[in-house]
């Protein structure tokens, strides 16, 4: 178990519907397809909002979260908090993360291994960090405070990267495994960043799925990259959100469905947004891989039941 | 991994990855950092102007999409180009996005290559004070009629509460018809007005609406936003403007959602 269940307490207090996410293909929520969300008739999946764009006191960001809310669950990723970085967590940032968590009592609730702000500059890009002891303390302190702080544990997501630190003593997977011994958090799985950090670094993406523990992943992220070349002339992939999902892709999600059984899974699509019909067909051609693994599992446990 | 082994990092070295990391992060001359490498000793020089591309590009874009008008009146690359240097010169120190910018207009008014648009600046005063507005606490406007109830002999002490929505940007140019014609999509004509046009944002519901002061609206709304009561704002109006209007300029400041409450001063 990943310890994902949002905290009883909270249901009584509850102003929105505990719907289930378990199976779900969802889409990152773009303020554009509001009208086209709320006219759908075909109500289904789930939404994922960025947490920074709700950090505003009130106007249109609320009103549509609300909205949304009310008809969707909701994932609430968090993109800025510097959970990868040396420096201590922004308490400002953090408490009006935790504000988000009450008022909307998101299904899933997920920030990165990477880092943004550095004395007091926001760079607004997710950086990477070394993988050694000393930085799985100190990662792991910040996942603590964040989970004590929200009453829930989050789910971490593994990064893109297009350089390593030569001081690193650890593998990647290594290091999130002993961040999740260490804290309980659960895991967000993007499988776009596997492929794309496997390519950049030589390693094959099989081999980091086998070595991840899955078995604390609570969501699967999907994305497009782009293609650049490293100073070698070799392929460099780019983590560019910015249209559809790799076939390599789709063959690495179905391996990874094949072997956890079905997961909220959300297409990101960041920029270039395109029109809601095409997401909502993206988001469909992954609901269709996790209800097949899903029908796959009930027939098992038929026919071992 | 037994946590004593977790734990024997050397606080003093912590924070030497981030400072090495992002020495380099906002300037392109710089080589990429020490600390870091491709795999198996390649070379990271694309590899990290990857991440300074990110930054940058990412930060210009937060830009771009906070000043609609601007872009448009300047054309992107212009846009760009002047949102480059900005990013560079004055970095987020927030990481909300929709915070960023608020020395864009200062530095627009100083930038040498828009000496010939000088009502730029004030087209993107108005547009971060529209971004303001937008994100701004939610309030139920005062009624238009509220002010009916007051007697006439207090309303000269009468304070009215401004909407947190609520800004007022002056201007010597004629910048909100040239924010107005270059915030929607439709084409922009040619531009006839050529006098000083000061700005009321408001945000009643969820839309944000941006008019056009009469004269010595901005003094007064000014003062009342300041907490001053009725009597001395307009007083402070007058005294800048002889042909203040006053009972239209509370109708209209009224009208537009302005304030949220009214009340005698203490
Ligand atoms: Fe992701």
């Amino acid at each position: 178990m990943n310890g994902l269940a949002p905290p009883s307490r909270v249901s009584k207090t509850s102003r929105f519907p505990a719907y289930p996410v378990a199976d779900l293909a969802g889409i990152s929520f773009k303020h554009e397809h509001l009208h086209a969300i709320l006219g759908d008739d075909a109500k289904g999946g789930f939404f994922e909002v960025h947490a920074e764009n709700y950090m505003g006191a009130g106007g249109p960001p609320h009103d549509a979260l609300t909205k949304i809310r009310r008809d969707y669950p909701v994932s609430l990723h968090g993109v800025c908090m510097s959970i990868g970085g040396p420096r201590p967590l922004d308490k400002a940032h953090l408490g009006r993360f935790k504000a988000l968590v009450d008022r909307y009592e998101p299904a899933l609730v997920s920030e990165h291994l990477a880092w943004s702000t550095h004395d007091t500059t926001y760079y607004n890009d997710l950086l990477p960090l070394p993988y050694t002891p000393a930085t799985v303390s100190r990662v792991a302190d910040h996942i603590d405070e964040v989970q004590e702080v929200i009453g829930r544990p989050i789910l971490l997501e593994n990064p893109s990267t297009y350089v390593l630190f030569p001081e690193s003593t650890m593998g990647e997977t290594d290091f999130i495994r002993a961040l999740v011994r260490r804290t309980d958090c659960g895991l967000l799985l993007d499988v776009n960043n596997v492929f794309v950090s496997a390519t950049n670094h030589g390693y094959s993406a099989l081999s980091y799925l086998a070595d991840f523990p899955l078995d604390h992943v609570g969501e699967i992220h999907l994305a497009g990259h782009a293609e650049q070349e490293d100073d070698e002339g070799d392929l460099l992939l780019i983590d560019s959100h910015d249209g559809p999902v790799a076939d390599a892709v789709w063959k690495l999600f179905d391996i990874v469905i094949g072997r956890c059984g079905p997961l909220p899974t959300l297409i990101e699509w960041d920029s270039d947004i395109p029109d809601w019909p095409v997401l909502k067909a993206e988001a469909a051609a992954a609901q269709a891989i996790l209800d097949r693994h899903a029908d796959s599992l009930f027939g098992k446990a038929h026919a071992t039941g | 991994m037994p946590r004593d082994e977790l734990q024997s990092g050397d606080p003093g070295r912590r924070s030497d990855y981030a400072a090495a990391f992002t020495a380099g992060l906002l300037d392109p001359d710089r080589a990429p950092p020490d600390a870091v490498s491709g795999p198996n000793g390649k070379a990271a020089v694309k590899r990290y102007a990857v991440y300074r591309n990110n930054v940058t590009v990412s930060l210009i874009d937060a830009l771009a999409a906070s000043f609609p008008a601007t872009l448009r009146i300047t054309g992107p690359d212009f846009f760009r180009a002047m949102a480059r240097f900005h990013v560079r010169e004055t970095p987020p120190t927030s990481p909300l996005l929709f915070e960023y910018g608020r020395d864009f207009a200062d530095f627009i008014g100083r930038y040498e290559y828009a000496r010939s648009m000088p009502w730029l600046a004030d087209v993107a005063r108005i547009e971060r004070a529209w971004l303001d507005a937008y994100h701004a606490a939610d309030a139920e406007p005062l009624a238009s009629g509220a002010l009916a109830s007051i007697p006439a002999e207090r309303l000269a002490d009468t304070v009215l509460v401004p909407h947190p929505a609520t800004r007022a940007i002056r201007s010597r140019y004629p910048a909100v018809t040239i924010f107005a014609a270059n915030r929607s999509d439709g084409p922009v004509g040619r531009i006839e007005a050529n006098g000083p046009e000061d700005a009321l944002v408001t945000r009643p519901g969820l839309e944000v609406f941006v008019r056009h002061l009469p004269p010595g609206g901005a003094v007064f709304l000014d003062r009342l936003m300041a907490g001053e009561p009725l009597g001395a704002a307009a007083a402070a109006a007058f005294a800048e403007r002889a042909e203040f209007d006053l009972s239209a300029n509370i109708a209209g400041m009224l009208q537009a959602g302005a304030f949220i409450a009214a009340h005698q001063e203490e």
